[in-house]
């Protein structure tokens, strides 16, 4: 697979996992098959007593090659496990709101 | 035209001087205009302003008559790669994303009063 400009979910989910520790990742497809639009989502030890732009830089950063490729990257979340499991029960997600 | 030494250099650079406005306590770099925002981030982004009934200015980043090279500037000023990007007293606030859990959790609406310690 030479240079290829279509970036997977799977290829960014792996990135992220090993880039920042991550306890779960969820990488969202959000492009409608052409890969350059992906709802991100991070939980990891590495975030804690981080601020959320913090956090945003270590996941952008994290994917400093891909970012080229992609058109739009929401971060819904960058959570440390603790606050992951105070989120669960709410939030249905407003992404549905804005589908295109 | 491209001697790039004469290009001013981007870290010698101000916010004022790349928004051009002296005033605004707020300032929103987006793609598009206030009325026709071009991209679902800014328009995001400007909606979670109004619902604040914030007073902010707003700078598109695709004028390139008015604002040449400010879509790249911008990003490097502020080291984040994406817009939109929101300021608050010149400080660098994050992008939709951020803004828009900052207002799930109230910070902005303190923020954009003046009222948190980042802000002050």
């Amino acid at each position: 697979m030479a240079a290829s400009p279509a970036v997977s979910a799977d290829a960014l989910k792996a990135k992220l996992e090993s880039a920042l520790q991550a306890e779960s990742v969820s990488v969202v497809d959000t492009s409608g098959g052409c890969g350059a639009a992906f709802d991100v989502g991070v939980v990891s030890t590495l975030f804690e007593g981080k601020m959320l732009i913090a956090r945003h830089r270590m996941i952008h950063d994290a994917l400093k090659e891909e970012m080229g490729g992609i058109h739009a990257l929401s971060i819904k979340a960058a959570w440390t496990p603790a606050q992951q499991q105070q989120q669960q029960p709410q939030q249905p997600s407003r992404a549905a709101q804005r589908i295109k | 035209m491209g001697d790039p030494a004469a290009r001013p250099a981007v870290e010698g650079c101000c916010l004022l001087g790349l928004s051009g406005s002296r005033d605004a306590r707020v300032v929103a770099f987006i793609k598009g205009t206030r009325t026709q925002p071009q991209c679902g981030f800014s328009y995001k982004l400007l909606s979670l302003l109004n619902d604040c009934k914030a007073d902010y200015e707003v700078v598109n980043v695709l004028d390139e008559f008015h604002n040449p090279g400010l879509r790249e500037a911008i990003k490097s000023y502020s080291q984040w790669p994406t817009i939109p990007q929101l300021y608050v007293d010149s400080e660098f606030v994050g992008g939709a994303d951020i803004v828009e859990q900052m207002a799930g959790t109230g910070e902005l609406q303190l923020m954009l009063r003046g009222e948190t310690a980042n802000a002050k």
